[in-house]
Formats: structure tokens, C-alpha cells, sequence
């Protein structure tokens, strides 16, 4: 038996959307606060999807105030509220890292129908 | 008592109630066979020898098999001594299980037989440093000096100095781990890190000799 697989099959989640690299998704982070907890949203465009199973992440990068600020988040974390594909996106490659040395209308990216 | 003999299963994550990912050795603890108990009358000192495993009667030694026959105790593959407080209260012949030696929260040691490296250069083996690989150089992965014509005392190498030969597989123990989980119903023992040895191989899991901080 193999009881990795069982340990980490009772952790998995089962309420997260399929997607994959150039979507566009809408990740609401829950974010403590001394005693408080509340709910950040944060959308980007996902670069790269690693690793498998449990320990799945993916790495969501957005541009903000000019910034570019990439965020890495694990699946299957308790601290994800939801995750909700806003776009998706037409992309050749399975990592986007080219992303980020282009800037404005050169990092746009095709949806895909 | 907080001892246990046990199988490393391998490693994942578990995550803690805020959120936040811990790395986790999974090591399957059978119930433990009480085998029988050393006494200070007897022995000279207290401890418990627990067992694990199956074993067929024939593949034993004969003296073992008909100790066990004796006994009237189940034969099994390993076995081990734990010298610890309370190692004299248990029964001989009864079980020992997870949720009778730890709790989530606890500190243990674990010891096992570390990955065989086989025959290890001086950099995989004592972390030297290497030699340039290029521009000529012909020393790249080598020992490099022994000591000097002087010393100790005339032209010899001290006892001691490091060198290539073999590495790993050896019985080494970490200390201070903590048990993340105990799960009674598949006799799991979840523990914070990583732990000794092959996946498949035998651990002995006990009570931590260092204190828990805060604690004492």
C-alpha cells in the first residue's frame, strides 16, 4: 500500500479549475492579520506549472504600478480561498519566462477560443 | 514507553492549521512485539527488546527459534533494545503500538542506517575542495598533500587525516525531531525532517535525549 499517496490524497483539494501556462486566473489568498484574517485578490497570468500532485505550484505573474511582482503559490494550500480562470490564453510553451523581459503591448497574450 | 521500531515509507508535506506547508518524513510503525525485558538482577541494567516483522521458523537460527518457542512469543525478523523509562512496565509477549509510545507534538531521536555511498572521493567525502579543471591543471578531483617532511616529528601522516574510503551506511541518529502526527488506524508516524536511510529501511523512533524549548 502505498501510504504517501493515501496521506496526500485526504490533503488534495478537488475545487481547483483546470488551467494551464498563459490563463489568466483570479486567486483569492486569505491573509492574516495579527488576530484578523481577511481575503486578498490577486490575477495575473500563470507562467509555469510545476511539480505534481500535493505539491503542485504555479507561479502567477502580473504588473502592477509598473512592477512586475510574480507570486508562487502552492495548489492545494488552505490559505487559497478559490482560484477562478478569468482568460485563457493562446501560448506555445509550457514556461512563459520570456514574459519578463517584455514589457507592454509585446507581453500581451492571444485568447484562446 | 517512547521508543519504537518502525519502516521510513518516504517523504511529503502536511500542512499546519495556518496554512503553512511542513516537510514530513512517513515512517510505518507495525505494533511492536514486547520480546522480553532486561533487569538490573539480571542483566545489569533495564531496557525492553521489542521486535518487528515476520519471519518463517526455518530461516531463524535454532537457538533463537526455540527461545521464541519458550516464550511462547510470535517469532519476528528484528530486533531491538530501548533503554528508557518505562521500558519495564510493558509485558512481555504483548503489543506495543504507535499511539502507546508518541503524540503529536513530541520530540524524538530517530535512528537508522544512512545511504551507502560506496568507496568516496575526499570531496563527496569530507567536502575538499577541487582543483581547477582547466588551464593546464592536472589536479582536478584528487587528495592533494598528506602533511609535511616535518610532521609529527619526521615525515609521517597523523592518525586521522581524511581520506578517500567508504561512506555511508552507517548507523546514525537525528536528534530533536518533532512528531508531527500519529495515525492509529494505519500505524503512522508523521516526523518534522528527514530521517536516516533508504526508503524501506528499519528506524528505531524514541523519546528526544534533548529537551523541547520552553520545556524542562
Amino acid at each position: 500500500m502505498d501510504y504517501i499517496k493515501l496521506l496526500e490524497e485526504d490533503q488534495m483539494r478537488h475545487d481547483i479549475p483546470v488551467f494551464r501556462a498563459g490563463d489568466t486566473v483570479r486567486v483569492a489568498v486569505k491573509i492574516r492579520e495579527g488576530n484578523r484574517e481577511r481575503v486578498q485578490m490577486y490575477e495575473g497570468v500563470v507562467i509555469a506549472l510545476k511539480g505534481s500532485g500535493l505539491s503542485k505550484t504555479m507561479i502567477v505573474r502580473r504588473v502592477s504600478y509598473g512592477v512586475g511582482v510574480e507570486r508562487i503559490f502552492l495548489l492545494h494550500s488552505p490559505r487559497i480561498e478559490s482560484i477562478q480562470v478569468v482568460r485563457r490564453g493562446k501560448v506555445r510553451r509550457a514556461k512563459l519566462y520570456y514574459l519578463r523581459k517584455l514589457r507592454g503591448k509585446a507581453a500581451r497574450i492571444k485568447e484562446r477560443r | 514507553m517512547k521508543g519504537i521500531i518502525g519502516t521510513k515509507i518516504g517523504m511529503t508535506q502536511v500542512f499546519d492549521e495556518t496554512g503553512r506547508a511542513i516537510p514530513v518524513t512517513v515512517i510505518h510503525a507495525e505494533p511492536n512485539t514486547v520480546v522480553r525485558l532486561r533487569t538490573p538482577e539480571q542483566d545489569g541494567y533495564e531496557a525492553v527488546q521489542l521486535g518487528v516483522g515476520a519471519v518463517r521458523v526455518h530461516k531463524m537460527t535454532q537457538p533463537l527459534a526455540k527461545d521464541f518457542q519458550k516464550r511462547g512469543i510470535t517469532p519476528v525478523k528484528y530486533l531491538r533494545e530501548f533503554r528508557l523509562p518505562g521500558a519495564t512496565d510493558l509485558v512481555p509477549g504483548s503489543a506495543h503500538r504507535v499511539e502507546d509510545a508518541f503524540a503529536s507534538g513530541d520530540m524524538v531521536d530517530v535512528t537508522g542506517t544512512s545511504k551507502g555511498k560506496g568507496f568516496a572521493g575526499v570531496i563527496k567525502r569530507w567536502g575538499f575542495h577541487r582543483g581547477p579543471m582547466s588551464h593546464g591543471s592536472k589536479y582536478h578531483r584528487r587528495v592533494g598533500s598528506l602533511g609535511s617532511r616535518t610532521s609529527g616529528g619526521g615525515g609521517r601522516v597523523h592518525p586521522g587525516r581524511k581520506m578517500p574510503g567508504h561512506m555511508g551506511h552507517r548507523r546514525v541518529t537525528v536528534l530533536k525531531l518533532q512528531v508531527v502526527r500519529v495515525d492509529s488506524d494505519r500505524n503512522l508516524l508523521l516526523v518534522r525532517g528527514a530521517v536516516p536511510g533508504p526508503r524501506g529501511s528499519l528506524v528505531m523512533v524514541r523519546e528526544s535525549v534533548r529537551q523541547k524549548k520552553g520545556a524542562k
